[in-house]
């Protein structure tokens, strides 16, 4: 498995303040990868990092085999769609087409205006007139045109209406489907993950909870449901993620590598949330465990 | 990318053509009948001896142009607040620098082009400005005949000006960020070290020449360097020394207040203050100012007498009027390069610390 991102001990600091710390993940090439985390966990840091439009404090990044933004070969094969997708308020449509063709070699024209007009974006209109949701799509028009081999979206659909989002991501399947690019996309709300990516990445306080491609994820983790245990006497393959106890229940997500034999438990498939919920949770007792260590 | 940089440029610099057009087209309308006049009145005149009434109507002409072209002296801090300070401050403002940066253009090339188009460009505004104010005003400066008075509207430094204050306002707007407080930033870093300049350092730009003389009542104001009988040259500083060879005034005048005063004395005499008694009694008026009209002559007489009773001493430092165009290459060039280290500094600073 190649990766097209590759971060070890990555960090970015700010002041004091560690935006990411001694972060070290890999993101596979050929996936759809949803990059999830609670507000805070370093997520668009990373990926700013990723497109070189911040420099890490320490540790190294490497994205499709070279430093991010090392020069133009590079900037031209990623593709980058920021926050709250920025736009020239004052340049049309048309403009930022123009804009892409003359910064980009590899851009393509007939792709670029071809969804142009199967967005219905009036070509003259100014880029400042556009609702959230169509900026947003010129956004991932110019980042698609310039046929990136990796595209990197950051919360590309959280200021989007329910209706605008679905748009977005769903002309972001076709591209995906259409060019194989290898895409990492961040998001808070599983949901938009759920529709679009096919691995994930559980990002929190710049620690991986958890990664891998989902199908495999929602097959080895359940939800068994017996009479109160010690979830101690489970047997070596199978790990405990979240347990909670009545007087006489146990309730456990397990994460387990074989099948679950046991008669005792009634078994329940979990949905991506409720998995994600469990590791982010994890991770924030994990944090706050550190936290009165330092304490003390 | 250059294509990216003039369609960001474009309208500001369609801003400033109109104003260029505008500004050629009344000047052409009025100047080549200004040279006319000059050459037949003033010079006809001139040539038949006292013509101030001529010169004083001469220079009563076109005041609303006269006026307009005082603005040359804004153009540079417009520049650097309308060009420079947004040039990047807004792309951080608006975010924009996240879709710019990440197209196949490194961030130093981008710096370095969109620089290059708006530098080019104040250059070249700047410049065309300055060249037809200068051909315009020519008959009243040679009038006038103090080039020195118009130093900073003439010529080639309203070039060197502009280019720095784009390079200001590009460091100012690359430091802060943000837009409006890039442009305050810029309006006040340029105002201060304009004047800074002027006060402190063009007079050193080249030694200046002195001039020491009997301290003659000057008729003819601060600028003439007496004896020489030139008003072309720039007087520095004057400082008027007693006999001791103490300095006892400044300027033309004695004491604080840069003005000679008389008083009447204790016995009928004649007090020249903060200096002596006079010899003989001046008749009255007895207080002559520097600035105040002619006295009567025997009014005058007896001035010059008293003064020069005490041996007072004159000394001028002054440029004389052959280092003007020596002194706008070096004041052009010294500006330039300020410029040029700005926007050395943006570059890198875009390059390599921006977020």
């Amino acid at each position: 498995m190649t990766a097209v991102l590759e971060a070890e001990g990555l960090g970015k600091r700010y002041g004091r303040r560690w935006a990411l710390s001694d972060c070290t993940l890999s993101i596979p090439a050929g996936h759809v990868v949803g990059l999830v985390g609670p507000n805070g966990a370093g997520k668009s840091t990373l990926l700013n990092l990723a497109v070189g439009l911040l420099a890490p404090t320490g540790g190294s990044i490497s994205v499709l085999g070279s430093r991010p933004a090392i020069d133009a070969a590079q900037l031209g094969r990623v593709g980058f769609v920021a926050q709250d997708p920025p736009t020239y308020s004052g340049l049309s449509v048309a403009d930022h087409l123009k804009l892409g063709a003359h910064t980009n070699p590899t851009w393509d024209d007939e792709l670029a205006t071809s969804r142009v007009k199967r967005l219905g974006l009036d070509p003259s209109q100014k880029a400042g007139k556009l609702s959230g949701g169509q900026r947003a799509q010129l956004a991932l028009t110019l980042a698609i045109a310039k046929r990136p081999e990796f595209l990197v979206l950051d919360e590309p659909v959280a200021s989007l209406d329910p209706l605008a989002r679905r748009e977005f991501l769903q002309i972001l399947m076709e591209t995906v489907a259409e060019h194989q690019v290898s895409v990492v996309l961040s998001s808070h709300l599983v949901a938009d993950i759920e529709r679009v990516c096919d691995y994930l990445i559980v990002l929190v306080s710049s620690r991986v909870q958890l990664t891998g491609e989902i199908e495999d994820l929602l097959a080895t983790h359940h939800r068994l449901i017996g009479p109160r245990c010690d979830p101690s006497s489970l047997p070596e393959n199978q790990h405990v993620i979240e347990e909670s106890h009545s007087e006489r229940q146990s309730t456990l997500l397990v994460r387990s590598d074989g099948p679950i034999v046991d008669p005792a438990w009634t078994i329940e498939s979990l949905s991506l949330e409720d998995l994600v919920l469990a590791y982010m949770g994890q991770g924030r007792s994990f944090d706050a465990d550190l936290r009165s260590q330092e304490n003390e | 990318m250059i294509w990216l940089a003039w369609r960001q440029f474009r309208a500001q610099a369609y801003v400033a053509a109109g104003v260029l057009i505008a500004v050629a087209i009344a000047f052409l309308l009025t100047g080549p009948q200004l040279v006319h006049s000059y050459d037949t009145i003033v010079l006809t005149c001139r040539a038949h001896g006292d013509c101030s009434p001529v010169l004083a109507s001469f220079l009563a002409r076109d005041h609303l142009l006269r006026d307009l072209a005082l603005a040359v002296i804004l153009v540079p801090a417009l520049v650097g607040i309308f060009w420079g300070a947004p040039l990047v401050a807004r792309e951080m403002e608006n975010g924009t620098f996240r879709m710019a940066w990440t197209q196949s253009v490194t961030r130093s090339r981008w710096i370095a082009i969109k620089l290059g188009v708006v530098a080019t460009a104040v250059m070249a505004a700047a410049g065309l400005f300055s060249l037809m104010i200068t051909w315009w005003s020519s008959p009243f400066d040679t009038i006038n005949s103090d080039p020195f008075s118009v130093f900073d509207l003439r010529d080639i430094v309203p070039v060197g000006y502009a280019a720095f204050a784009f390079a200001l306002g590009v460091t100012m707007g690359v430091l802060i960020r943000r837009t409006i407080p890039a442009m305050v930033a810029t309006l006040v870093a340029f105002t201060a070290i304009r004047v800074a300049f002027t006060e402190w350092v063009r007079p050193r730009l080249m030694s200046p020449l002195h001039y020491t003389g009997a301290f003659l009542l000057n008729q003819n104001g601060p600028n003439e360097v007496p004896g020489k009988g030139q008003v072309r040259d720039w007087v520095v500083s004057s400082l008027i020394l007693n006999k001791k060879g103490v300095a006892i005034g400044s300027n033309g005048g004695i004491g604080p207040n840069g003005e000679i005063n008389f008083q009447p004395g204790a016995h009928g005499g004649t007090t020249l203050v903060g200096v002596g008694t006079c010899p003989t009694t001046i008749p009255p008026p007895t207080s002559t100012g520097v600035s105040s009209g002619p006295a009567p002559l025997n009014v005058q007489r007896a001035v010059q007498k008293c003064l020069n009773s005490f041996h007072l001493k004159e000394v001028l430092t002054y440029q004389p009027a052959s280092h003007y165009w020596t002194l706008q290459w070096y004041e052009m060039a010294i500006f330039i390069v300020f410029a040029v280290v700005l926007a050395g500094f943006s570059w890198y600073w875009v390059r390599r610390r921006l977020s």
